[in-house]
This record gives structure tokens, C-alpha cells and sequence, in this order.
């Protein structure tokens, strides 16, 4: 019991940094851009956020940074397949590239001017990313251990999933976004501004990707920087949008199953303790590719694939 | 009648794409109302000055008035806000939002609630005698119902302007009628009504007054009532010409093909084709009309061995040529010709030259490993010469063709191959008069020539001038195979929605 409550808490945890990119991701795709810029936006948000920490030592600065960091990196990629409508693939791919290299760089120009050759988080805004200890609710037993005993990024992740939830499938600019996504030509003659929503989309989910970006630079190496701390994350998110089927509700559910593959090998019990820890790193993709069969045999129309994904829009196209 | 106030005035309108010159200084007025009919050839300029309109566009020169004032419209949200509401020749709807979900699209304000909004939308449709389920997603619905919720979704935003791109394209002989029924009762409520068609007797049924665009200028505005189907064409064209289409009569009818009980699955499970049972003959034509999307597309191309069949056959000489390949099909000495509906995807590639698409049907002939250009380009300047085609040359990208150029020569192409049997789907779809005319001759040309035609079309009146024979098909099944010189069109009609069940009139 007890080591199933340990699990399902680092289940929490490495779920996360997938939670914000998955969102963040959502809401690219739900205005017609497949971006698969998101592990480069996440390790902009990695550096920045944890650069911004390191040198104000103060968690609110350090997650602005990375947010704007994130938004930035999200405006390149708007600027490019919005407005001057290159590829959108290739801007994607670019971004990861570009993002992954900036990220590496900044991070070892930092360690080499550092005084001894490592960068840790200092003292103040180590202590705010500690797990919060909420009176009365974290002392609950077990259930205080397994819903009250995070960091401030998973709060966060949450509040932002349900919040985009909201705005993508219960309000009225939700429908129009969506409608951009499906058919920007229809929404586009509703006189939808679908510029302007596409923009809008586009950076709120580049800064969101920039702040699962600075979970992975701040908690995952507790507080140390090391460069590549995203490691695949973003992609694994671009793949599990497939598996939230465009919900951001379900994108929760689906990062802390996501996240519960990821720790699964140190929590090996039973028939699993002679297995490989390959086996499980693997598992993750395995079910990826499930769930793509699955998606692709209940027909399109049951799916919330956005129709329009991965074209952009000219309006005078003829 | 008394003069009415204007509704939207267009003045000195140019705008060109590239060096193309799409609209040149175009005059155009339209009264609240009246219904005014947009006539033209392709290539004229309609739609591009609806589009400008409407906001999707905007004009280089010129100037648009609204109830007499001067405005700009730059984008369909200005449109909207000035009164004007366009429905688009091909819709622009969310597929997968329900039809009250697309009616609200767009619009200011908040969210309406559910049941709010379905009170809203039952009153519109009652307003106007529009018949709609709100809760329908768009993909399950038909095309005239699709055009309903675009109606809708004008009248939804309150405009009083509208405008339609060719609305009756898709539309059977009664959907027609019925949308002409509620285009009046809008002009009865005061509603400035533009509509674009190609079909003459519509401009006439419907249209108060016409203006006729020929190579986008304005050629001239008049009152329909002083207009004929000749006069209304000679504006249009330029010149007088014969709107009669010539059916030789068939010589030597044999059956090349008996199709029975053929049916067809689509690759959603849904049925295609329904137990299907006629025959095809050479010397020749047979038409085959219904609604779109009735299984035209599964006919052809299961019969050109593109799509399997569930059950039945197709013989030739007794010989089942279901399921066999094209090559063992052309062994068995048919040589057939398909011409798809999707020129640029199905029948040719868009970005490949008229050399090279000629090449396509003749590469497996060469020797060797190498390609020999020569003799396709032959081929293709011989069809640029013999059906005076268009283009800056033969290696020039077929898409950058007019569709009427294209079409000449995907079928020039296919006739080239001297088929016995030649399947055209839609083969004038966009095409204008002028072209229309040139590929009726060709059809003609084969059939005379002993080939066996099949022509799937969407114009009735064409269906019963050209065609021996015509097949109408209702959901994959065949509801009347009846002899064209003597049937009407409100006969097929019935038969394309399958409330008419007329046995095979013909004798076999």
C-alpha cells in the first residue's frame, strides 16, 4: 500500500511536465498547426526558467521568464507559418532543433562562467519549489499523501488544463477557435478573426510549453542544471494529444498514465522485477502506437482530429 | 414598379491576380427587393466580384456603395456588419459542429445557451418555411440540407443583402424549386437577393433582372422579362449560338457490358451501390443522373476495377471482370476509359506537363529501361492542334490550365487510347458553354465511332439532349433506367429522390 501510494505520487510528478506540453500542444492543434516545436519551446522554457531563478532567486520570476521564453519561441514558429505560411512540419522541427541547441548553449556559457562549474538554484527559490505542505489536508493519511503533497507545477498544470478545457469546449470563443481548426475557410467567412486567434493560440500554448519546460530544468535535476533536461518529453506530449483526443481533461489523465509508464521500472513488483528497465522506457511509445490503431479504427469522425490540421490558411487561395 | 432604394452599388470595379485581369472596371447595382441574376461564362469575373463583396477579396480600383454610401469592406466580418451574407458555391461549414453550432459561429455577443439557441433557430426556419434539425452534425447531412444551415446562418446575422454562388449546381429539379420559394418570399420581405448560375432557365424562372459579365467587364444589365434563353446567350458568348445539342441516332447497339446485381460497399461500410443490374451498349450513350453522391463514383469505379465488389458481376461476353486487374482486363479486349470526376487528382498530375501525363497511359509500351519522351510529346501537341487547347506548352504543368483546357486533355488523352468503352464522370462540371459544347461533340465523335459511352452528369437538360438511355440512381439503387427522348425532366426528377419507382421502360 504504501509503495503503491509512492508510485502513483511519482506517477504525479513525472506526468507534469507532459501535462503542460500536451496542453500547450492542444492548443496549437485546435487552430489547424501541427507544432512539433514542442520539446525546443520546452528547453527554452527550461533554460529561461531556470537562468530567471537562478539569478533573482524568486519562483514567480523564474516561471515568467519561462513563460515569455516559451511565447517568444512560439512566436517564431507563428511568424513563419501564419503569417509568411512556410511549413509547418519543418518550422517545428526547426524549432526543436533551434531550441534544444539554444537551451544546451546558454546553459553551458552559464557553467563556465559559474564559480565552481555548477549551477544550482539557491537557497530561497529552492525552498518555494519544495512540495507544499497544506495544514489539516496534507496530514489526511494517504489521501493527503496522494492529492495534497506536490510542488507549485502541478497545481499549476491542472488549473491550466481545466482552464483551457473550459475556454476550448464550453465557451463561445472556444467554438470559434475550434471552428478555425476544422475549417478556417467557414470561420474565416463567420467573420472569425482567424489571424488573431491563431496567434493567440499559437503563444499561450508556446508559454505554456515554456513552463513545462521549467519544471524539467528546476525539479527533475533538483535544482542542479544539466543540459538536456526535456529529453523527449515534448515529443511524447505531441503524441499523447493523439491519446487525450484533443481534451484537455483527458490530456490530464493521460500524462499521469504517461507518467506512471515512465517511473513504473522503479516500482517493479512480482512477474515485472525480471524485466529490463528498457522494457518500460519502451512501454510508453507501445502504448502510443495503441492508441494511434485505436484513434484510426473508430473513423475520423469520432475523433476531434482538427480537420484543417497541418495546412495553413490563405485566404485568397484559389 | 416603383423605383426601389439601392442595395449594394459596385462602380468601376478592377482587380487582377498576377497579370491576370480577373474583374475590369465592372458596374453593378442591386435593389432591396428584387433578385438579380449574375450571368457569365467561366472565367467572366462573378465570383471574384462576389468575393469582393463579401470581404474575401479586395478590389484594386473601384468603389462599393452600400445603401448609397461608400464603403470598404476588408474583411467578411465588415460584410457581415454592413447586412451582407454569402453563400458560397462550395460551403463553408464546420463539418463536425451540428447545424445550430455553425448558425452561431462567428457571431458577437455571448454563448446562447442550448435550448435558447434551438428556439432561435425553429423560429428562423419557421420564418422562412426552412425545415432543419438543429442538433444535425453537417456530415450527415444532404447538400440541400447543408445549404439550408448556410441560408440559416445569413439570415442568422441579420443580413438583408444576400448573395448565392451557384446554390442550384447540386440540387435536384425539386430542391430547386423549393429554394426559389424561399429566395421569393426573402424578396417579399425586402431582402436584396444576388444569385449566380449558369443555368438559363433559372436566370429566367427566378431573376427580376440580369447582368451579364463577359471577360470581367460588364456587358450589360436588363430586364429579365424582356429576355430569351438565345438573347440572354449571345450576351453572354458574344456571338449567337446554337443551344441544341445534336444525338445522332445509334447504329450497331450491341451490349459490351451486363452488370448484375452488382453491390458495392464504400470504404466507410456504408452501401455504395445497391444491387445494381443494366447493361451497357456500343454506339451509345447512356446517362446516368442522380443526386450527388448516390453511388456515381462507386459505379465507375468498380466497374474500372478501382474499388471491390460485395456482390454481383460485371460481364463481358459472359466473362466476369470483376476483381480482375486492368491488365487482365484489357487482355480480355476491352479497352477501357475512365475519366474521373477529379481531374487533377484522380485523372492527371496537376504538376506534371501534357508530355509527361500522356506518358502515363503509355510508359508500360517503351523498351528498355529508359523513358522516350518523343512520341507523347507528339501526342500532346497533336491534342494542343485538334482541340485547340490553351496552353503556353506542353510542358507547362497542367494545373496551371483553365478547366476547360484540362478536361480537353484528360479526355483527349483517354480517346486517344481508342477505348470501346469510355466512363466520363462529370465531364462539363465547371466548364463553361463555349467548352461544354466541344467535349458534347467529342462524345458524340466515339459514340458514332461504335464506342460505348457513359456519361454521369448533373445538368438534366444535358442528360436528356445527349443521351440514348438514362439510369437514375437514388442511395446505390437504380430507381429507373428510361429512354431520354421520351421522358421529362421532373420525371427524373422523382426518380433522383426515389419517390417515382419506374421499372426499365426499355425493351431488351
Amino acid at each position: 500500500m504504501e509503495m503503491l501510494v509512492k508510485f502513483l505520487v511519482a506517477a504525479i510528478g513525472a506526468g507534469t511536465p507532459l501535462l503542460f506540453g500536451t496542453v500547450g500542444e492542444i492548443l496549437n492543434e485546435k487552430v489547424g498547426h501541427l507544432n512539433l516545436g514542442v520539446e525546443g519551446m520546452m528547453a527554452i522554457g527550461a533554460c529561461a526558467g531556470f537562468m530567471g531563478g537562478y539569478m533573482s532567486d524568486n519562483l514567480f520570476v523564474a516561471l515568467l521568464c519561462a513563460f515569455l521564453a516559451g511565447v517568444l519561441a512560439a512566436l517564431v514558429y507563428a511568424v513563419l507559418t501564419v503569417t509568411f505560411m512556410a511549413n509547418q512540419n519543418v518550422a517545428g522541427l526547426t524549432m526543436t532543433i533551434f531550441g534544444v541547441g539554444l537551451s544546451n548553449f546558454v546553459g553551458v556559457y552559464m557553467v563556465s562562467h559559474s564559480e565552481n562549474s555548477t549551477l544550482k538554484l539557491p537557497a530561497q527559490i529552492s525552498k518555494q519549489l519544495q512540495n507544499i505542505h497544506i495544514p489539516v489536508l496534507s496530514d489526511i493519511p494517504v489521501l493527503g499523501e496522494l492529492l495534497f503533497s506536490y510542488n507549485v507545477f502541478v497545481y499549476l498544470a491542472i488549473v491550466i488544463a481545466a482552464v483551457c478545457g473550459v475556454y476550448l469546449y464550453r465557451s463561445k470563443t472556444g467554438l470559434n477557435v475550434q471552428a478555425i481548426g476544422e475549417n478556417p475557410a467557414a470561420a474565416d467567412a463567420a467573420s472569425i478573426p482567424v489571424t488573431r486567434w491563431k496567434y493567440i493560440n499559437l503563444l499561450l500554448g508556446g508559454g505554456i510549453c515554456g513552463l513545462g519546460g521549467a519544471y524539467c530544468g528546476m525539479i527533475i535535476n533538483g535544482g542542479v542544471w544539466i543540459s538536456n533536461s526535456v529529453n523527449g518529453l515534448g515529443w511524447i506530449a505531441v503524441a499523447l494529444v493523439i491519446f487525450a483526443a484533443w481534451k484537455p481533461h483527458m490530456a490530464i489523465l493521460g500524462s499521469f498514465l504517461f507518467g506512471a509508464l515512465r517511473v513504473l521500472k522503479y516500482y517493479k513488483v512480482g512477474f515485472m522485477v525480471g524485466m529490463p528497465d528498457a522494457f518500460f522506457d519502451m512501454l510508453p511509445f507501445l502504448i502510443t502506437a495503441l492508441v494511434l490503431i485505436g484513434t484510426s479504427m473508430r473513423g475520423v469522425k469520432g475523433t476531434h482530429i482538427p480537420a484543417f490540421l497541418g495546412n495553413n490558411y490563405f485566404r485568397e487561395e484559389r | 414598379m416603383e423605383q426601389q432604394q439601392s442595395a449594394i452599388r459596385c462602380s468601376g470595379i478592377t482587380k487582377t491576380f498576377g497579370s491576370v485581369v480577373a474583374n475590369d472596371g465592372i458596374e453593378l447595382e442591386v435593389r432591396y427587393g428584387e433578385i438579380l441574376a449574375l450571368l457569365g461564362e467561366n472565367g467572366s469575373g462573378k465570383t471574384t466580384l462576389m468575393n469582393m463583396i463579401s470581404g474575401i477579396y479586395h478590389p484594386d480600383e473601384g468603389q462599393i456603395y452600400v445603401d448609397d454610401t461608400p464603403v470598404s469592406i476588408a474583411s467578411p466580418m465588415d460584410a457581415q456588419n454592413l447586412g451582407i451574407g454569402m453563400i458560397h458555391q462550395h460551403f463553408k461549414l464546420v463539418e463536425v459542429f451540428s447545424a445550430m453550432e455553425n448558425i452561431v459561429l462567428g457571431t458577437p455577443g455571448k454563448l446562447p445557451s442550448k435550448r435558447e439557441l434551438r428556439a432561435q433557430v425553429r423560429q428562423l426556419s419557421l420564418e422562412y418555411g426552412l425545415e432543419i434539425d438543429p442538433e444535425k452534425p453537417v456530415y450527415e447531412m444532404s447538400v440541400s440540407e447543408k445549404q439550408t444551415v448556410e441560408i440559416l446562418k445569413v439570415l442568422y446575422r441579420g443580413a438583408k443583402i444576400l448573395i448565392l454562388d451557384e446554390p442550384t449546381a447540386v440540387l435536384t429539379p425539386q430542391e430547386t424549386e423549393k429554394l426559389f420559394a424561399i429566395l421569393r418570399q426573402m424578396r417579399a420581405q425586402g431582402c436584396a437577393v444576388i444569385i449566380i448560375t449558369h443555368k438559363l432557365g433559372e436566370v429566367l424562372s427566378i431573376s427580376d433582372r440580369v447582368t451579364i459579365l463577359r471577360k470581367g467587364r460588364t456587358i450589360s444589365t436588363v430586364q429579365t422579362s424582356q429576355m430569351d434563353a438565345a438573347s440572354l446567350t449571345e450576351q453572354m458568348v458574344g456571338r449567337s449560338v446554337s443551344l441544341s445539342i445534336r444525338r445522332p441516332e445509334p447504329k450497331n447497339v450491341q451490349t459490351i457490358l451486363q452488370v448484375v446485381d452488382l453491390t458495392v460497399q464504400k470504404p466507410d461500410g456504408s452501401i455504395g451501390l445497391d444491387d445494381v443490374s443494366f447493361t451497357i451498349r456500343s454506339g451509345e450513350i447512356l446517362g446516368v443522373a442522380g443526386i450527388a453522391g448516390s453511388g456515381q463514383k462507386e459505379l465507375c469505379e468498380t466497374i474500372a476495377g478501382l474499388l471491390p465488389a460485395k456482390e454481383g458481376a460485371v460481364l463481358y461476353h459472359k466473362e466476369n471482370i470483376l476483381n480482375k486487374t486492368p491488365e487482365q482486363i484489357i487482355d480480355l479486349g476491352i479497352s477501357m476509359s475512365f475519366v474521373p470526376e477529379d481531374r487533377l487528382g484522380m485523372g492527371l498530375v496537376a504538376s506534371m506537363g501534357m508530355t509527361d501525363n500522356m506518358l502515363l497511359k503509355s510508359y508500360r509500351n517503351g523498351k528498355g529501361p529508359f523513358v522516350n519522351r518523343a512520341p507523347a510529346r507528339e501526342l500532346a501537341k497533336k491534342l494542343v492542334e485538334k482541340l485547340s487547347i490553351v496552353t503556353p506548352g506542353v510542358e507547362t504543368p497542367v494545373r496551371l490550365m483553365s478547366g476547360g483546357n484540362v478536361q480537353k486533355v484528360l479526355l483527349g488523352r483517354e480517346i486517344e487510347s481508342q477505348p470501346n468503352l469510355l466512363i466520363t464522370a462529370y465531364p462539363v462540371r465547371g466548364l463553361d458553354i463555349h467548352s461544354s459544347y466541344t467535349i458534347y461533340d467529342l462524345l458524340n465523335e466515339q459514340k458514332e465511332k461504335g464506342v460505348a459511352v457513359v456519361f454521369i452528369g448533373e445538368d438534366l437538360d444535358v442528360l436528356l439532349e445527349l443521351c440514348d438511355r438514362i439510369m437514375v440512381l437514388c442511395h446505390g439503387k437504380v430507381t429507373g433506367i428510361v429512354d431520354a427522348a421520351s421522358t421529362t425532366k421532373e420525371q427524373i426528377g422523382l426518380m433522383m429522390t426515389g419517390e417515382m419507382n419506374q421499372q426499365e421502360k426499355e425493351e431488351q
